[in-house]
């Protein structure tokens, strides 16, 4: 138990470093060999992730639905998924023809890889982060914008009205809800002071802040998941796939493991936009604390980190879930209106609100 | 004037949406009771169909083999799809006199899309809907059911 206790990913990690460091004489070698294992790690740890999270919107959808859910194949249906995945793996790759072949085939490996660029500056435990670069929030939603082209080059190449029109509708959307995710983001920025993650999860030592910052930071973490959502195309703001209108929006001629590619692309995004909210607003992997109380900041501290940046970050893909079986899907017009007339006014007044609080220090 | 109708609409659309966000959260919360898939090959032995639904056109029989169909084929007449063909003979009363009766009752089940005309056409309640619904059958020719039990008559008293 004692020993359970004092291995934690950072220190497996660290070995692991310096081991590659000592055993490896050639310095770019070892930082090679290393960056791989690092890759290998992630891929090892979305695939069996976006099975999860697939089996989990079933679930989620069914029990709010009245109704079960996946529940033959497998103890209650878990393995329904890997099914799925069989069944995709086995289609034929299908290229229509009269379809820009180079580009068809690219643009699902540009969703995958945007994604998991993303994924480099997050804090999945303590001390356990790919790559702790000083200006991590603006990466992260400098990259997380490039997803559009994945998009745009999916519906372009296709040569199928369907898809063009979905990438068209994708790209006016992303492009007005990036502003609103900027300015939610810049709010914890700017009670940070730092773009660096780990600053930004350290800062919050003494309470996360969607406690600490009260009214304001828990308006603009409320804009955050409402953009987000938005900005990975998933329902109420579905319009890229539109399932009602286009057939399947940009991916309407895919097939196949291109298909499943962009598949892995949206449950990636899903935990990637919940990752940073649970990084930003509810503190990451900091455990819960509460200001200066140390004995229960330290019966806090026995759970693992991971186990806090897990917990939190599903608490809010669940809430993302929910949205989709919840509300109706928005008409292009009233998306536009949402963003212009409402989402971005009121992050904008709200930022003034976070700076103002910033600066008299309002906050706890 | 104008920012306050904007914050009520602001408010009006959070409430509404917070309405419907409880809702779901509560029948995920509550699935065990909430659910009402019927897992249907698994609790074949105590699925009970509702009332209303239409499963086939049957005839009840009571214990003495009797039924309440006078022949008068208003049930054929008024079936938009040909299901029934009743074919009738002609029996004789006991006070000497000759009255048309049923012989059989020709029921195509392939042909029926149980929409009840025929019950609601017969004058004497003699046929009406069964809650059955496993109907698949290996050869057509096994559709074709003759409703009336063989050598059964009509219950006494009905004209
Ligand atoms: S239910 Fe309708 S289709 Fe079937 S036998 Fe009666 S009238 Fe004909
Ligand atoms: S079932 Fe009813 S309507 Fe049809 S022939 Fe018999 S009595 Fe007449």
């Amino acid at each position: 138990m004692n020993l359970l206790l004092t291995i934690s990913f950072s220190s497996v990690a660290s070995g692991i470093h310096n081991w590659l460091v000592s055993t490896i004489p050639n310095e770019l070698l070892a930082k090679s060999v290393e960056m791989v294992i690092a890759g290998i790690c992630l891929l090892l740890f979305l695939v069996p992730l976006c099975f999860i999270l697939g089996y989990m919107e079933r679930k989620v959808a069914g029990f709010m639905q009245m109704r079960y859910g996946p529940n033959r194949v497998g103890p209650y249906g878990s393995l329904q998924i890997v099914a799925d995945t069989v069944k995709l793996v086995m289609k034929e790759g299908l290229t229509p023809t009269g379809s820009d072949k180079f580009l068809f085939n690219l643009a699902p490996v540009i969703m995958v890889v945007t994604c998991m660029l993303v994924l480099a500056p997050i804090a999945f435990a303590k001390d356990f982060q790919i790559w702790d670069i000083n200006i991590g929030v603006l990466y992260v939603s400098a990259i997380s914008s490039l997803a559009v082209i994945g998009i745009l080059m999916a519906g372009w190449s296709s040569y199928n009205k369907y898809s063009l029109l979905g990438a068209m509708r994708s790209g006016a959307q992303i492009v007005s809800y990036e502003l609103s995710v900027g300015l939610s983001l810049i709010s914890i920025v700017i009670l940070t002071g730092s773009l660096k993650m780990s600053d930004i999860v350290m800062s919050q030592e003494t309470g996360w802040w969607i406690i600490r910052g009260h009214i304001p930071v828990i308006i603009s973490f409320v804009i955050f998941v409402i953009a987000s959502t938005a900005e990975i195309n998933r329902a109420p703001f579905d319009l890229a796939e539109a399932e009602q209108e286009l057939t399947a929006g940009f991916h309407t001629e895919y097939a196949g493991m291109k298909f499943a590619m962009f598949l892995l692309a949206e449950y990636i995004n899903l935990f990637i936009v919940s990752a940073i909210a649970a990084t930003l607003f509810l503190g990451g992997w900091m455990p819960f604390h509460i200001g200066h109380w140390q004995e229960f900041n330290h019966i806090m501290d026995f759970v693992p980190s991971s186990l806090w940046f897990l917990g939190k970050t599903f608490f809010i893909i669940f809430i993302i879930m929910q949205f989709r079986w919840t509300f109706p899907r928005l008409r292009v017009d009233q998306l536009l209106t949402l963003e212009w007339k409402y989402l971005l006014p009121i992050s904008m007044v709200n930022t003034i609100l976070v700076t103002v609080m910033a600066i008299m220090g309002w906050h706890f | 004037m104008f920012l306050t109708d904007y914050i009520r609409t602001v408010y009006k659309g959070v409430r509404s949406l917070l309405t419907g966000m409880k809702t779901t959260g509560y029948y995920f919360t509550h699935a065990r009771k909430e659910i009402k898939t019927e897992e249907y090959p698994d609790n074949r032995a105590t699925l009970t169909m509702f009332d209303r639904f239409k499963g086939e056109v049957v005839m009840p029989h009571d214990e003495n083999n009797e039924h309440r169909c006078t022949g008068c084929q208003a049930c054929e007449i008024a079936c938009p799809n040909g299901t029934i063909k009743i074919i009738t003979k002609q029996e004789l009363q006991p006070d000497g006199k000759k009255k048309k009766a049923i012989d059989t009752f020709v029921y195509h089940l392939e042909l029926c899309t149980m929409c009840n005309l025929c019950v609601v056409a017969c004058p004497s309640d003699a046929i009406k809907m069964a809650q059955t619904f496993e109907h698949s059958v290996y050869d057509k020719k096994q559709l074709k059911k003759v409703l009336n039990n063989p050598g059964s008559k009509i219950m006494e008293g009905v004209e």
